[in-house]
């Protein structure tokens, strides 16, 4: 029997605003339990929330970066329900006024593998909760603690239509939203903090029929990979009970990364009914038109038009383009830099060599380094009228790099101008095959390597700064003529 | 000197000529609380260190400038729902026994900064969910005017203790009533804001649509004066609105004459003691004489709003008593084995029988099937009723009306019959559901027990409603003692 898969993603993504989604706490990863805490956060007895205007502004940008519907009357609900890691009782998340809905994603920008996007909407994320023991597993914990530095940061989650029919596809799509949103900037996407996880919705049916097939949710995935294997696993799981003539029975099912299967965790017949009601210490939001056009005008340009813009004007590859487009603060870095110097490539590979390699070590980003776009043009520029060498300049970059001095005034300040003027280079040849005459003896009875050697002398004596070509021709010359 | 008898402008007016300092103020306060053997139960927590060491602080402040705050040494009752940094809030429930806030009310704050002095924290139905005091957990409040009486509720600790001189000022919350229905059965003054006029931010939430804190004072006066403190916007609370609290006091004198009054037939009439429609119809006489134009009329949809409430202050405190888990604070039953179970028999032990009842209207009110016959229709309701208020705010300036169908009734008379208790609050609810302002202030009395008369304006009206209050509180000069 010829079956296809009908798959539909649920992405949640932490947001990379500065405080959470209802309170003045910051949103760090990484610190101490319960010391990113407020009473809000706690849900102490009195306490209200407020909406976090970025947060919702993040959310209006994705949107319309899907090509959803955004603007108008827009609302809070509550969804009830009893877990330890949710403080109130509740969360507080949005039902049928979500922020933006039925938009769009075309994989590899091609409209013909369009995937619709039922709806972005914001919500608040739950605390952690931690089992002591072994293994770290709740069945296996005498007890569990809470860590509520998670509980209210906020979460942005995005809804596919049933609009996959392959895993590599759902793969695809899951990695086109991480590069689509960290290119906006609303979030890391970091898959193994978590700050990005996915549920996918999968059932099967017969090829060419348009009925849904009884489907099955595979919760908190937090991996490309896993997303793939769990899939696959469904895939051949749903198909082999069909076949068998068996009933599937909808439900929801964990992948075990350490088997590839997947096993099941509840049937819906259990399902909360979470009482959804509007906020009410939230009045409701209306998004003026205005405002949608000035968020609009500031995301004019989208991944796939950059890629292509990044190979028409500088010349780059597609492979190079893609691979800057995907760091948002490097491509801003680029184009600066571009703008004073026009060796596009060189830039480019400076800023994946040299720069990147320095950022590496330091752990930071391009923006919190002392380097920036206008050095960068200035070394490249210098290296191109030969006035330093390449080894020079790594070492000048290093400098830039500590004090953020400009590579003029490095030169300037440690004497390391390229030595061009014939008669300084002459002067230390000279100084050279007369401190070293064995190696000339042997060069001028025909052993070439020797050459090398004193030009290795003659560069260390200038310490570095001689022109190697020039050194190289004017030193056989003096060698002939002794 | 009895200072506990004296209003707070007549304090203020004290301090102002050195004639009395808030040391001896706040004693004659505690002495008074301290002597008085009625087991009146006005309190749950008192403060008497906290308020001695800040009256000793004023002492000097008297001493060496003429800057005062608003509420300079008056001696003030903070509702037990109401936030109070480092002094335990029980809203009157066994679940939050022993939970002290680490953060004060911004209601709390701006009484701070006004240099006010904290008596305690008074005696309520547990989260504020009644209207007679006995569903608190550590029993019921007694009415000063007749200890077999109940104070009214939820507030009826802050009205007991007003009326009895076991403070000068109070604050209270009313959601359907509970200010102004136990200031009518002690005979105080008891005002309910526009919502979102006071911030809620540290008022423990019982419906977050309805709830709002307000003054009870035995004066209009005090009422206006403590009403310009805790008034104004808040960033922490969403539902707050820009508006600025201005002086009320200032405007209290402005005259009556020529506003125009409507007696909403529904809520004067039917369902009324005729003894209190007796005593409220000859206050209504003097509102006339006084040059009140008044004219019966109509809010044709005020008999559902009793329904509509009780559907949709059941149905937010379902999910506002959430958090009472055991998870974080409060009590926790520890005999349980698993989550499920400590959550069951905490809240099982934790919450009293109405608080249980409500939570349980509340979660099927708003389950899967029935939102839209229950909660949504219930918001329908309160569409229709907002209108018809507007409608009628478009002939008449005020509307009036007792505020409570008895004056206080025996302690334990409703106990077993919720709904002859939600009765009640049937004039003061609708009020709640649009969000309006409403005073009550005592109009005379009957059988030896007092008769609340309410005034209910548009939006933020306070200062008409203060100014027709005060008017017609001159015009009765009942000058009730402290009981």
């Amino acid at each position: 029997m010829n079956y296809e898969p009908v798959i539909g993603l649920e992405i949640h993504v932490e947001l990379l605003t500065r405080t959470k989604m209802f309170c003045g706490c910051p949103t760090m990863f990484g610190a101490e339990p319960n010391t990113l805490v407020c009473p809000v956060c706690l849900a102490l007895p009195g306490t209200l929330p407020v909406i976090n205007r970025s947060a919702v502004e993040f959310a209006l940008i994705v949107g319309l970066a899907l090509n959803c519907n955004v603007g108008g009357f827009t609302q809070f609900h509550r969804k009830n329900y009893f877990y330890p890691d949710l403080p109130k009782g509740y969360q507080i998340s949005q039902y049928d006024y979500p922020l933006a809905r039925k938009g769009y994603l075309d994989l590899e920008g091609d409209s013909s593998r369009r995937i619709g996007i039922t709806r972005v909407h914001l919500e608040e994320d739950t605390a952690k909760l931690l089992h002591p023991g072994d293994t770290g597993r709740i069945t296996e914990a005498e007890y569990s603690l809470v860590d509520f530095n998670r509980a209210g940061i906020p979460l942005m989650e995005i809804v596919s239509e049933p609009d996959i029919h392959s895993t590599e596809d759902a793969r695809l799509f899951m990695v086109s939203l991480r590069d689509l949103l960290r290119y906006l900037g609303v979030s890391d996407c970091n898959l193994e903090e978590g700050s990005m996880r996915c549920d996918a919705n999968i059932s099967i049916r017969k090829k060419g029929e348009s009925a849904f097939g009884v489907k099955t949710e595979i919760k908190n995935i937090n991996s490309f990979k896993y997303l793939q294997q769990g899939l696959e696993y469904e895939i051949k799981r749903q198909i082999g009970a069909l076949d068998h003539g068996d009933k599937l029975v909808q439900e929801t099912r964990h992948f075990d990364s350490r088997t590839g299967r997947t096993s099941s965790l509840r049937s819906k017949e259990y399902a909360h009914d979470y009482r959804y009601f509007p906020e009410p210490d939230l009045v409701p939001m209306n998004i003026r038109e205005e405002y949608i056009q000035e968020l609009k005008s500031r995301i004019s340009e989208l991944p796939q038009q950059r890629i292509v813009r990044y190979q028409r004007d500088y010349g780059l590859s597609k492979d190079q383009a893609e691979l800057l487009t995907s760091n948002p603060a490097l491509c801003k870095f680029f184009e600066e830099s571009s703008a004073i110097c026009t060796d596009y490539r060189s830039v480019y590979n400076w800023i994946f060599s040299e720069v990147s390699a320095f950022l590496n070590e330091k752990s930071i980003l391009i923006d919190e380094s002392k380097i920036t776009p206008r050095n960068l043009a200035e070394l490249i520029t210098l290296i191109n009228q030969g006035k330093i060498s390449g080894k020079i300049a790594k070492e000048i970059a290093t400098e830039i790099f500590k004090s953020g001095e400009s590579p003029v005034d490095i030169i300037e300040s440690r004497g390391l101008t390229q030595i061009s003027d014939e008669s300084d280079i002459k002067q230390i040849i000279d100084e050279v095959i007369s401190e070293n005459p064995k190696a000339a003896q042997d060069f001028r009875s025909g052993k070439t390597s020797a050459l090398a050697f004193l030009v290795g002398q003659v560069m260390k004596k200038s310490r570095g700064r001689a022109n190697p070509d020039i050194v190289n021709s004017m030193l056989q010359q003096s060698l002939k003529e002794q | 000197m009895r200072f506990y008898e004296l209003t707070a402008l007549q304090l203020l007016d004290l301090y102002k000529k050195r004639e009395a300092k808030p040391s001896e103020v706040i004693e004659s306060i505690f002495e008074r609380i301290y002597e008085d053997d009625r087991g009146l139960k006005c309190y749950l927590t008192l403060t008497p260190e906290r308020a001695l060491a800040d009256a000793k602080i004023l002492d000097l402040k008297l001493k060496n400038s003429d800057e005062f705050g608003v509420l300079f040494g008056i001696p003030t009752a903070v509702k037990d729902l109401i936030s109070t940094r480092g002094i335990r809030t029980t809203c009157a429930s066994k679940i939050l026994e022993n939970y002290v806030p680490v953060f004060d009310a911004t209601v709390v704050k701006k009484l701070v900064e006004s240099d006010f002095l904290m008596v305690g924290k008074t005696n309520m139905d547990e989260f504020a969910m009644g209207s007679s005091n006995e569903n608190s957990a550590y029993g019921p409040v007694k009415n000063p005017w007749d200890i077999t009486r109940v104070p009214g509720g939820s507030s009826g600790g802050s009205a007991a203790a007003v009326a009895a001189g076991h403070a000068t000022v109070a604050l209270g919350s009313d959601t359907g009533g509970s200010i102004r229905q136990p200031a009518s059965f002690c005979g105080i003054v008891g005002l309910k804001p526009t919502y979102g006029f006071v911030s809620r931010y540290g008022l423990v939430a019982f419906a977050s649509s309805l709830d709002q804190i307000g003054p009870m004072t035995r004066t209009v006066e005090d009422c206006a004066l403590l009403l310009s403190v805790i008034s104004g916007h808040d960033l922490l609370d969403s539902t707050s609105i820009k508006r600025e609290s201005v002086d009320y006091l200032g405007s209290l004198r402005r005259d009556v004459k020529g506003i125009k009054v409507g007696v909403p037939k529904e809520l004067s009439g039917e369902g009324i003691d005729g003894q209190v429609l007796a005593v409220f119809r000859a206050a209504l006489a003097r509102m006339e004489k006084i040059g009140v134009k008044v004219e019966e009329t109509s809010l044709p949809n005020i008999k559902y709003a009793l329904p509509a409430y009780y559907l949709i202050a059941p149905a937010e405190a379902s999910s506002n008593l959430a958090r009472y888990d055991g998870v974080k604070y409060g009590f926790r039953d520890d005999g349980a084995s698993g989550i499920r179970e400590m959550y069951r028999r905490t809240r099982a032990k934790g919450f009293g029988r109405e608080v249980k009842r409500r939570i349980m209207l509340g979660t099927y009110a708003l389950s899967a099937g029935y939102y839209d016959a229950y909660y949504g229709q219930a918001q329908k309701v309160r569409t229709l009723i907002i209108k018809d208020f507007s409608d009628a705010f478009s002939r008449y300036d005020l509307l009036v009306s007792p505020t409570s169908p008895s004056t206080a009734f025996k302690l334990g008379e409703k106990v077993d019959d919720p709904l002859n208790m939600y009765l009640s609050d049937i004039c003061t609810i609708p009020v709640n559901l649009a969000g309006l302002p409403a005073i009550s202030l005592p109009c005379g009395q009957s059988d030896g027990l007092p008769v609340g008369f309410q005034i209910i304006g548009p939006h933020f009206s306070e200062e008409r409603i203060l100014n027709a209050a005060y008017a017609l509180e001159r015009e009765l000069g009942l000058n009730w003692t402290v009981k």
